[in-house]
């Protein structure tokens, strides 16, 4: 039997920069039948530092996250990334230390929410409608970390009206890489545009993705130059398509 | 070489980078070119068992390189058993002056080289140049970039930077002629001018792909058959190797061969393999009278017994820097250092120091590529990640480490978060226009001057949350 609850874990950026994201995930999930909770302890991964180097300050907010979910059966998230981050970083980053087991814990009971609406629920065909080209970026640690290749596709796959084309390399980075973005935003930006560059070539009207770090990224290179390409999370798409959620912001 | 190897490692990656990404063709010469070696890669690697392959010569490296310094005394052993001269060189300024002595020894004007990256790490040509020896390399793209004065910028193919009109102009600008932007002539050519040297050159010098312990062999892959002339035609052979290439006997060979070559160049086989046994025999018709092997430590067995000892199991293949979108843009030469790409990223401190080349490994978005292809599995990002902990932790780096600090303190609990974001919220309203920041200050500029910011939203998902 799969899991009838599950606590989102809906990551700082979504939380504060994507909101309709979260509620997208929530909707999806809700209408599988999914008894979704929000444990509002939670508040990072702590990949930024994490990532930087600064294992410790990593910890001190992991251990937030620990704490939020300790009681939750399954812990749903709507980015690649900080999944990875839990299921593939917290065992080391949390080795030798009191919260190991509780890391190993969380490790074995995280998924990406695409993972989770197929792997775990079982569920690999979602019907609804929406008009549209898409274009999907691979983002890297759902790809590399979690294995995921077909779940986002799978589902966007049975959306009538929707046609999905692939671009020439959707599983090449896009140059968001977290802290990266900032610290060398000159050759971050020029990744970017060459992921753009290939999406267009598509004619896609739409770039989707399972990780809003790289749309955030890819969002604000895209209205900078002005491009006609709209950036949109997976769980958002699905979830208008099923008119489970508003057609826009 | 236009820049002393120290200098160029020590400025920093960032201003690197944005030279090279002003050339704006880069990316797609680079691209163009790795792409078509990783398709092909790919493709070879299809109707085979790679995580089978992969497997076993992972546990071929790790164990050769466990035990390296059983291996290396066998192959010294050996080699010498059979006249040929090694010598253990610990650093870059050893190795070279141990050449230049022999070069003065031999009385040597002209030198022919094959490609050896070890030879760069230690910058013997301009070593040998400064003695007034002729030095020419006989690799093409070797040869392109020493006609262009520029280091080599890919591991397997040297000028893979280069456009052919680049390097069609090079040439006839080089030998007063003029010449046609066609890769089959100007190989042609540079076969023909090349050939003298061979034949005249006193000392051959190549780098080596692996050597043999149980038989004291070297074994070389070229796919332009110089790695053969240059090694057996002159008088002397020098042979730069690495100490981590080592393999135990021909039946590892049989399998690190064959997976350096598909992983390099996506072709089940090179070219050219040539094993060399030792300097000619009596009854021999050829080869040269001497061949030395100088042996080259240079910062290597420090990594040996520390976490990153898996990096000295790289074969040397270039398959990580061809699918590196970082390296795709900025090319090797973004990386001010002999090997560029993600095996740059993670060797290149460890062998020169995190105060040369600390930021190094903070030249990648940590997206697993480089790992993912790599033939003897070195878990290249996991060991970026390691290396900017450890940078962290040598350098203490102060305005990063307080930022990263308030930020933990802030956000190890639920209340310190939401305080920061309301901040955010009402700080940002001045910067704001039409639901988007397209100018930020300092440090947040950095993302702004070439992309647009999100703003922190009117109300955050915790917030709508609690309002259901
Ligand atoms: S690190 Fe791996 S992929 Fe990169 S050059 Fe070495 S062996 Fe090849």
């Amino acid at each position: 039997m799969p899991p009838r609850r599950a606590s989102l874990f809906v990551t700082c950026l979504v939380d504060l920069l994507y909101p309709e994201v979260g509620e997208a995930s929530v909707a999806l999930l809700e209408d599988l039948g999914v008894e979704v909770d929000f444990p509002e302890a939670q508040t990072c991964c702590g990949q930024p530092a994490f990532n930087s180097g600064f294992e410790e300050d990593a910890r001190r907010v992991a251990s937030g996250l620990l704490d939020a979910m300790e009681s939750a059966e399954a812990v749903v998230s709507p980015s690649g990334s900080c999944t990875a981050m839990v299921r593939s970083h917290y065992v080391h980053l949390f080795h030798g230390t009191k919260d190991e087991r509780r890391a190993e814990a969380l490790a074995a009971k995280t998924f990406e929410l695409t993972e989770f609406v197929v792997d775990v629920l079982g569920v690999d065909h979602l019907p609804g409608r929406w008009e549209g080209r898409v274009t999907y970026h691979d983002s890297c640690h759902g790809l590399r970390e979690l294995g995921l290749t077909g779940q986002g596709r799978g589902l966007l796959a049975g959306i009538e009206g929707l046609e999905l084309v692939e671009m020439a390399r959707p599983e090449m980075c896009c140059g968001f890489g977290g802290t990266f973005s900032v610290r060398l935003p000159e050759v971050a930006t020029a990744m970017a545009d060459d992921k753009i560059a290939q999406s267009e070539e598509t004619g896609a009207d739409v770039i989707v993705s399972g990780d809003s770090g790289c749309l955030m990224h890819l969002a604000g290179r895209l209205s900078r130059t002005r491009s006609r390409l709209r950036p949109m999370h997976v769980a958002t798409l699905l979830a208008r398509a099923r008119g489970l959620a508003p057609a826009s912001r | 070489m236009a820049m002393t190897p120290d200098a160029a490692v020590r400025k920093r990656f960032e201003d690197r980078a944005d030279v090279q990404l002003r050339k704006r063709h880069l990316p797609l010469i680079i691209g163009r070119a790795t792409d078509t070696r990783e398709a092909r890669r790919r493709d070879i690697f299809a109707e085979l068992d790679l995580p089978g392959l992969r497997n076993a010569a992972e546990a071929v490296r790790a164990h050769t390189v466990a035990n390296l310094h059983t291996y290396l005394d066998r192959f010294a052993e050996r080699a010498e058993a059979r006249g040929t001269k090694v010598f253990f060189a610990a650093t870059a300024e050893e190795a070279v002056s141990y050449v230049r002595t022999l070069a003065a020894k031999r009385g040597a004007r002209l030198i022919a080289k094959a490609k050896s990256m070890a030879s760069e790490e230690i910058h013997l040509s301009p070593a040998l140049e400064a003695d007034g020896i002729e030095v020419v390399e006989t690799d093409l793209g070797e040869y392109i970039v020493q006609l262009a004065k520029e280091p080599p910028s890919h591991i397997i193919a040297p000028a893979v930077h280069k456009s052919r009109t680049e390097i069609a102009r090079l040439l006839a600008a080089h030998h007063g002629r003029s010449l046609p932007d066609d890769p089959e002539v100007l190989t042609a050519f540079a076969r023909e001018v090349l050939r003298r040297t061979f034949l005249e050159a006193d000392i051959g010098i190549s780098g080596v792909n692996f050597g043999v312990a149980e038989t004291g062999s070297l074994a070389l892959v070229t796919n332009e058959g110089n790695g053969r002339m240059v090694t057996s035609l002159p008088p002397v052979h020098v042979a730069i190797m690495g100490m981590e290439r080592i393999v135990p006997s021909f039946e590892e060979l049989s399998l690190l061969l064959p997976m350096l070559v598909a992983s390099a160049t996506g072709r089940p086989v090179s070219t050219y393999f040539s094993f060399i046994n030792g300097p000619r025999l009596p009854d021999e018709v050829d080869g040269p009278e001497e061949v030395h092997v100088v042996v080259l430590d240079n910062g290597r067995s420090k990594i040996l017994g520390t976490e990153y000892q898996s990096i000295l199991h790289c074969i040397r293949c270039g398959a990580c820097q061809n699918v590196c979108p970082v390296y795709r843009q900025v090319g090797g030469h973004g990386y001010g250092a002999v090997y560029g790409g993600p095996i740059g990223a993670v060797l290149t401190p460890l062998l020169v120091g995190f105060e040369k080349a600390g930021d190094l490994p903070h030249a990648s978005s940590l997206c697993g590529a480089c790992t993912e292809v790599c033939p003897v599995k070195i878990p290249l990002h996991e060991q970026l990640l390691a290396l900017r902990r450890d940078v962290a932790r040598e350098q203490k780096p102060v305005v990063e480490g307080l930022a990263f600090r308030a930020w933990s303190t802030a956000w190890r609990r639920p209340w310190g978060y939401r305080l920061l974001a309301r901040l955010a919220r009402a700080g940002q309203g001045m910067f704001v226009r039409g639901g988007r920041i397209r100018k930020a200050p300092p440090p947040l500029s950095r993302w702004t001057n070439r992309r647009d910011l999100p703003p922190v939203a009117r109300r955050t998902f915790r917030e709508r949350w609690k309002d259901r």
